[in-house]
């Protein structure tokens, strides 16, 4: 399963945690940064969609997720130095739903850093999650990694301040996923401007994790599985030797290379998505290198979700995805052709039948 | 949202009071595209339906799992549903969606809105062969 010592621990006490129920987060482990060869990991929980009833009333299947998240997170061992939390805390951007969120989240043992989505977003732009977490843009180092968030779903501004009679309004027209009146998201011009900046300061050889929501990458339209400005800001990230970009949004297994930068996402704690491919309408593009994960069991809440271990140790990904039900995954980058590829079931002849959508 | 199977009764009424033994096939361009209207607009209620339409008091929607109506497969229906442990229909399937994420109640299998929910899914998936019992 690894070909690290210092990981093959860390993933064998993380199994008896697996054992204990598995459960809908990602957690990542850098082995070591630039300057450092201290062992590091941070927990990764993402897309909780926590939506409010009335009252004192929430969707009891989202809380679940959420919930079972930071129990199972608050269990690992070795501590992770930090969690990320990728996105997507409400679904309608309401106070209720983000402070119910957030108290869930509070139970966490550790730091959290956390990501805009787009059902965080657009209620208010921004306001209230930015009042309770800070900017929605930063940077950081830790243990000579670069950590960059970037908040990725902002889109045109004629779309957000013309379009719509109500704020509410707004906020459900961006919430429904596959809404042929949406509008594609951006980084923008602004926090390129800031990126470059930051990164200017950074050393070539330094590695760099970015956190978006969305894919810095264009997969499908339709969802947004896309971000308007990736190749903009894909050019920004092109220097540096060892690039990784971890988004939410997508709620499946998506893995990628393209130049110097590998792609990974992370699942949700709340329901899974198809893949855009098995809606036969329009064309999609997800990577092909991509092996699918397994279609999801509907009768089993948490089925199709899972965690992951990220491996930095040389500065690129190796993932182990832990997943409920099913046989877990290495995808693991292979020098020789500079690619994640799973360790598995990568060839073609490999797969099962579950990992085939359509 | 009228009775589906109103359009037929109106037909067999009109073949017996007004027309001879060759006017039930007899239709024109006019007949078909008034028909597909017809259709659509049951699809478009579906659409409405599927997209937090159904009055669930918890207000979780089908399309937050199956945007554009992905992953519902209804080519592949009647099939043996492993987790039912026997050969159900896509309407069975969509109850099931409404009684658990849902937490709603589920529909007469004949209702308006579940012929119309099927209307949208099947027309999502328009162009993709039948394959009934695949998995």
């Amino acid at each position: 399963m690894s070909n690290n010592i210092n990981r093959r621990g860390f993933l064998k006490q993380a199994g008896a945690v697996v054992a204990a129920g598995s459960l809908p987060l990602s957690l990542v482990e850098i082995a070591f940064g630039k300057d450092s060869p201290a062992n590091f990991s941070f927990a990764y929980i993402s897309d909780s969609h926590i939506t409010h009833i009335k009252g004192n009333e929430f969707v009891r299947n989202w809380d679940r997720g959420l919930k079972r998240a930071v129990a199972e997170a608050n269990l690992l061992d070795p501590r992770p130095d930090f969690i990320f939390y990728g996105g997507d805390i409400a679904q309608l951007g309401k106070p209720e739903e983000l402070d119910h969120g957030l108290e869930i989240l509070s139970g966490l043992r550790g730091d959290v850093h956390y990501v805009m989505g787009e059902h965080d977003y657009y209620l208010d732009l921004g306001d209230y999650w930015k009042k309770k977490l800070g900017p929605d843009h930063y940077s950081f180092d830790h243990k000579g990694v670069h950590f960059v968030v970037l908040n990725s779903i902002l889109t045109y501004d004629d779309w957000t301040n013309n379009k719509w009679p109500t704020a509410a309004e707004r906020m459900h027209q961006m919430a429904r996923l596959d809404n042929p009146q949406g509008s594609p998201f951006m980084v923008g011009d602004a926090q390129r401007d800031w990126l470059k900046q930051d990164l200017d300061k950074v050393s070539k050889d330094t590695p760099v994790v970015v956190f978006s929501h969305s894919p810095i990458q264009k997969i499908h339209k339709g969802w947004n599985f896309w971000t308007d400005d990736a190749e903009q800001v894909q050019a920004l990230l092109k220097p540096f030797s060892k690039v990784t970009v971890i988004y939410g949004h997508v709620h499946q297994i998506q893995y990628n290379q393209i130049g110097n930068i590998s792609f990974h996402s992370a699942m949700a704690t709340a329901w899974p998505w198809p893949y855009p491919s098995t809606y036969r309408q329009v064309e999609s593009y997800l990577p092909r290198l991509t092996v699918e994960m397994n279609r999801a069991n509907p009768f089993f809440e948490r089925d199709a979700t899972g965690w992951q271990f990220i491996n930095l140790h040389t500065g690129n990904v190796d993932m182990s995805y832990m997943l409920p039900g099913n046989t877990n995954r290495v995808v693991a980058f292979d020098t020789a052709t500079g690619k994640p590829v799973d360790t598995r079931y990568q060839a073609v002849a490999n797969r099962i039948p579950p990992q085939v959508h359509y | 949202m009228k009775n589906p199977f109103g359009y037929c009764l109106v037909c067999i009424g009109l073949g017996l009071a007004v027309a001879g033994p060759a006017a039930a096939d007899e239709f024109s361009a006019a007949d078909q595209a008034r028909w597909q209207a017809e259709y659509l607009s049951v699809v478009k209620q579906g659409e409405k339906l599927f997209h937090g339409g159904l009055g669930n008091e918890n207000t979780v929607s089908c399309d937050q799992c199956h945007p554009n109506a992905s992953n519902t497969h209804p080519e592949t229906y009647p099939k043996f549903q492993q987790q039912l442990g026997r050969v159900a229909v896509l309407g069975e399937m969509i109850n099931w969606c409404i009684m658990n994420p849902l937490e709603g109640k589920p529909l007469a299998l004949d209702s308006p809105e579940m012929v119309a929910l099927q209307s949208y899914i099947t027309y999502e998936r328009r162009g993709v062969e039948l394959a009934p019992g695949k998995h």
